[in-house]
């Protein structure tokens, strides 16, 4: 995640680095007084056909990342690069083009989907607009699509609100993968859908994975799920990324302090488990005016002197595992 | 009452027809429900077992909707045992918020009514209250005072434009007429710091959108438990929170739990919370109680098929699965029942008595009971 690193590497698909959102804060006569720092300072990269998974507390700026990179908000500053693409320095006509290649679900299936049209439209809208399949045969695609999510063909001319929530979800999905991706940021698909239903629309977008050879952002707060989906994942505290590292590493060998704390705080289905659980104290500082030195410190309980201080970097453990953490400083 | 739902639309004759008998009925309930000075011979009632807090005994709260009957609760039985949490886990939509609100009376009236069965509250001292019954002028001195809830919505069950020490003066004041104000005042930042909130004095004077879901979560919390309640209901209360928030809110509850000494019925989907929480665990799917027993009994040794989907469903840490189980199919409409077994149609482990009836519960052992003929036939066996 060094700086001077190229996207030589073929594999790889999109590469973030060093991404900042600021949103401004505004007196009252529009002066600017100060800023939100939703997203500083984050790189990482992903390759093709694997899926990264982002994890924090709410307010973290996981999904502020999701749509910076997508380019549905302005970056502040860094670079994000899609394909050997700079995505923030294309003109309004080569990044319509893209658009088809990176698409999103939403976390919320009630309030994505336009209540006023077809599902099929909603699914089909896109891919006519963009002209990806000749016209006569738009219908038999879109049933194919629909198809391949789990909907069945005379679902086309339902609205969205006879659909369950699950449904609905599918619904999202078969709408992002009509443009025949080869990136989707999904934002907390699953959260708002309940444990069954949950356990369908994973394995779908697991299914899709393989069928069609995506790539993933995998946003979500629930650990269990981005364990189950992700190859890589990446923990986010107030807008960095405090650790990353593959599936395997991170769950097995946490090392930053808020990981640990993240982890331990996951109810495990089995009353016999007696985790030694680390509590967290207060909740997360404002990303407005955000503690100095490293940000965990003032929930952290190995807080040293210098944490207060001095701004963690970047520390390789080795297979890829990055630690923001004073702690392995040696 | 309204068969023709399954399919297509119903006339807007026949929707005439089915509200105007629903009316017939609700008119009735309501009627009975609001008669003044009613003896109190006609609520009472004895528990069970005194060791109980609730019990929920034959439950139906029934739904009079203009497309036909919907049976939201469909003869539940369960108890609270005093000082213990009994988590009920289910999907949406199967009745578990019905039944927390039925035992609150706060059910929407008067489309939703609790036609029958009964629920018997443990008032101490050997009094019960049967909670269907009790007329609402009574149910103002038990909610709050003996059954208290803490809602889902952490964002939306606190007034946004009352500052958060008059909103938990109010609940204080309301119960104890003759406290004076200070006193109600003291009282209530004293339960901001039970719930753990530092700067009592400073968020006594502060609005809901200053605090966060967290904060806001222990706010509610604070109202629930002002008045010392004997049983708290707690519907999903960290649904909409975090990780690391959520153990703190379930850290927060267990400790008041005994400091108060009351019990808790935990709704949730969660299983790792009811795992975490619960002594008891009742397993709920389209308004009825399939399986019950003690949390060790239902995770260590899931009887019901729905149980088990349930369990495997649910990705764990640390525990790799290739694919996720999904259950397949979706809960059958609420307005049309089968008459068969309602799990029947999403079941992989059929036997041939599942064509009959509804399957009654079957007893597992002394607090473990199943509703699901594949045991059915195993129990009727032994008994031979």
């Amino acid at each position: 995640m060094s700086e001077n690193r190229q996207s030589v590497d073929n594999d790889i698909l999109l590469e973030v680095r060093n991404l900042k959102k600021y949103f401004p804060i505004k007196t009252a006569l529009g002066t600017q007084k100060g800023a939100v720092k939703a997203v500083d300072d984050v790189s990482f990269s992903i390759k093709k056909g694997t899926t990264m998974g982002l994890v924090g507390e709410s307010g973290c700026g996981k999904s502020t990342t999701g749509r910076t990179i997508l380019r549905l908000l302005e970056k502040t500053d860094g670079e994000v690069i899609f394909n050997g693409q700079d995505v923030n320095k294309l003109s309004k006509k080569e990044l319509r083009a893209l658009r088809t290649k990176m698409q999103i679900i939403f976390q919320d299936p009630y309030s994505s989907l336009s209540p006023r049209l077809p599902v099929g439209e909603i699914i089909g809208e896109a891919v006519r607009e963009h002209g990806l399949v000749p016209k006569d045969q738009l219908d038999d695609y879109v049933t194919k699509i629909m198809l391949s999510c789990g909907l069945q063909p005379y679902h086309k001319d339902r609205y969205p609100h006879e659909f369950s929530g699950g449904q609905r979800q599918r619904i999202c999905i078969a709408r992002a993968i009509a443009l025949n991706p080869d990136f989707i940021v999904c934002d907390e698909p699953v959260s708002a859908l309940d444990v069954s239903i949950q356990a369908q629309v994973i394995n779908l977008l697991k299914d899709l994975q393989d069928e069609r050879d995506l790539t993933y952002l995998f946003i979500s707060h629930d650990l269990s799920v981005v364990e189950h989906i992700s190859d890589v994942v990446g923990v986010m505290y107030l807008g960095g990324l405090v650790e990353v590292g593959t599936t395997e590493d991170i769950f097995a060998n946490p090392l930053h302090p808020y990981t640990k704390a993240l982890f331990s705080a996951i109810p495990m289905p089995d009353p016999e488990v007696k985790t030694d659980r680390i509590i967290l104290e207060g909740s997360i500082p404002s990303p407005a005016n955000p503690p100095s030195g490293c940000k965990f410190h003032t929930r952290c309980a190995q807080c040293m002197e210098r944490c207060k201080t001095e701004v963690p970097k970047e520390i390789d453990m080795g297979n890829g595992h990055m630690v923001k953490c004073h702690l392995y400083d040696k | 009452m309204a068969k023709k739902k399954v399919e297509g639309y119903l006339s807007a004759k026949e929707s005439r027809r089915i509200s105007r008998e629903n009316r017939k009925i609700t008119n009735e309930f309501e009627k009975k429900r609001k008669r003044k000075n009613v003896p109190e011979s006609e609520y009472t009632t004895t528990m069970k077992n005194p060791e109980n807090v609730v019990e929920i005994d034959n439950l139906h709260t029934y739904f009079f909707t203009d497309a036909g009957t919907v049976k939201s609760v469909n003869g539940v039985s369960f108890e609270v045992p005093i000082g213990k949490t009994v988590g009920v886990v289910g999907e949406s939509g199967c009745g578990k918020s019905v039944t927390s609100l039925s035992i609150m009376q706060l059910v929407q009236r008067p489309q939703g009514q609790c036609v029958d069965g009964e629920i018997r509250l443990n008032l101490g001292d050997g009094k019960a209250y049967n909670i269907v019954n009790t007329p609402n002028e009574k149910m103002q001195g038990i909610r709050g005072n003996y059954v208290s809830m803490i809602f889902q919505e952490p964002m939306t069950s606190l007034n946004p434009v009352f500052r958060i020490g008059d909103q938990v003066d109010e609940v204080i004041a309301l119960h104890n007429p003759d406290m004076s104000k200070e006193d109600v005042k003291a009282r209530t930042i004293e339960m901001l710091e039970l719930v753990g909130i530092a700067n009592s004095e400073g968020v006594y004077k502060m609005f809901p959108h200053e605090l966060s879901g967290g904060m806001r979560q222990r706010i509610v919390i604070a109202m629930g438990l002002a008045c010392n309640p004997k049983l708290i209901i707690a519907d999903e209360p960290t649904t909409a929170l975090d990780v690391t928030i959520q153990a703190q809110i379930l850290d927060l509850l267990r400790d008041l739990k005994d400091k108060i000494n009351s019990s808790i019925m935990l709704i949730t989907h969660d299983l790792g919370v009811i795992a975490e929480m619960a002594d008891y665990v009742v397993v709920m799917y389209a308004g009825r109680v399939v399986e019950k027993g003690t949390a060790n009994e239902i995770f260590k040794d899931p009887r019901h098929p729905y149980t088990i989907g349930l369990m495997n469903s649910k990705p764990v840490v640390g525990k790799q699965v290739d694919r996720l189980y999904s259950i397949p199919g979706k809960v059958p409409n609420p307005i049309d029942m089968p008459n068969y077994c309602y799990f029947k149609d999403r079941c992989e482990m059929c036997v041939a008595g599942c064509e009959g009836a509804y399957p009654e519960m079957v007893k597992v052992s002394d607090t473990h009971y199943v509703s699901c003929y594949r045991h059915y036939e195993d129990a009727v066996k032994e008994e031979k």
